[in-house]
C-alpha cells in the first residue's frame, strides 16, 4: 500500500510517525513522508526531518522524505490525489486539559476535502 | 499558550453551592462541591457508567470503567473545582473546571434520567458561583456545534463565542476582573 504520511510537528503527528514507521516495518507498506508547516507549533523543520531520519534509521525501513510548502491541508491533499496514493496518515488530535480530544486544522481541511481514504492515528 | 480572546466584562455572580431546588420533575436536587471522599468518587463512577454513550463530547466521559476511573482521578485533583448536583445518595449530574495556565476548562454533564429538567442550568451557576469565590478569572469551553442544547445553555450564563472556526464552537467567559499590574 501506498501510504502519505504528512506531518507538521505538533506532539500528535510525532506519535503518528512513530506508529507509522512501526506498522511499516512490519507490513511492507511504500512509505512517504512529507513534512509540512504547522504555524501552531514552534518545532523547526530541520528537527522535525532529523527525527524522521532519526527513527527510520533506527528502525531499517526506508522511506522517502519530501518537503511542502504552502498551506499543509491543502498541499497534503494535492499530493495525495495526484500521485496516486491509498492512504494519508496524520495524527489523530491533542487532547484538553478536561481530556477532551482536539483535531488540529490540518486534519480538519484534510478530512473535509481529501478523495483518499485518511487515517488519524491516536 | 493560546491566544483565546476573553469579554472584558465579568459575567453575573453567581450564587456558590451549597444549595437546593426543585426540578421540573419535582425531585428535591443538592448541589454541592465534591468533599474529596471516595464516595462521592463512587457515586461518580457510577453515574458515568450509565452514561449514554451518544451523549459524549470529544471523547469524554470514557466508555469503559478503568477509563472513567483515570479521567476522573485526573479532574478531581486538588487543583480542580467540581461541583456535583444530588438526588439522595445517586449524582444527577456533574460540572468541574480544571486549570489551563490562567484560565479554567469547564464540562458539565447531566445523567439521561436528569436531563431537561433544568437541573444542568442551576449546575453551571453553581461552579460559575463557586470559581467566584475560589479566585477563578476566566473559563473556557468548547463545545459541538450542532449540540443547541448546550450552546443555549451556554450562553444563558453568559459564555459568548470566542472562536467558531473550528470543529468545536469554543466559548469563553469572565468571572473576575483581571489582577492589578504588579507593582502598581
Amino acid at each position: 500500500m501506498k501510504v502519505l504520511l504528512g506531518i507538521g510537528g505538533s506532539d500528535d503527528s510525532i506519535r503518528a510517525l512513530e506508529k507509522t514507521v512501526e506498522r511499516t516495518a512490519n507490513v511492507d507498506d511504500d512509505l512517504t513522508v512529507a513534512i509540512v508547516d504547522n504555524p501552531s507549533v514552534e518545532r523547526s523543520r530541520e528537527d522535525i526531518e532529523t527525527r524522521v531520519t532519526e527513527l527510520l534509521d533506527e528502525r531499517g525501513v526506508e522511506a522517502t522524505v519530501r518537503l511542502l510548502d504552502g498551506d499543509a491541508g491543502s498541499a497534503l491533499v494535492d499530493l495525495a490525489e495526484n500521485e496516486g496514493f491509498d492512504q494519508l496518515v496524520l495524527g489523530g488530535g491533542e487532547t484538553s486539559p478536561m481530556g477532551k480530544i482536539q483535531i488540529g486544522s490540518i486534519a480538519e481541511f484534510v478530512l473535509l476535502n481529501s478523495h483518499v481514504t485518511v487515517t488519524l492515528v491516536r | 499558550m493560546s491566544d483565546r480572546t476573553f469579554s472584558d466584562a465579568v459575567a453575573d455572580p453567581y450564587d456558590a453551592p451549597p444549595l437546593s431546588f426543585t426540578d421540573r420533575e419535582d425531585r428535591t436536587i443538592e448541589v454541592r462541591a465534591y468533599d474529596g471522599s471516595d464516595e462521592e468518587m463512587e457515586a461518580l463512577v457510577e453515574m458515568y457508567d450509565a452514561f449514554d454513550p451518544s451523549d459524549r463530547a470529544q471523547g469524554i466521559p470514557p466508555g469503559r470503567e478503568d477509563r472513567i476511573r483515570d479521567w476522573l482521578e485526573n479532574i478531581l485533583d486538588e487543583d480542580c473545582l467540581n461541583v456535583i448536583a444530588w438526588d439522595g445518595g445517586e449524582v444527577a449530574g456533574h460540572a468541574t473546571l480544571v486549570p489551563d495556565g490562567d484560565a479554567y476548562e469547564l464540562a458539565i454533564f447531566v445523567h439521561q434520567t436528569y436531563q431537561r429538567a433544568g437541573i444542568g442550568t442551576r449546575l453551571i451557576k453553581a461552579l460559575l458561583g463557586y470559581g467566584r469565590v475560589s479566585g477563578v478569572e476566566k473559563v473556557w469551553l468548547t463545545v459541538e456545534r450542532w449540540n443547541r442544547a448546550a450552546v443555549g445553555l451556554y450562553q444563558t450564563v453568559g459564555f459568548e463565542t470566542s472562536d467558531a472556526e473550528s470543529f468545536e464552537l469554543e466559548m469563553t467567559i469572565r468571572l473576575a476582573e483581571p489582577p492589578d499590574d504588579e507593582g502598581g
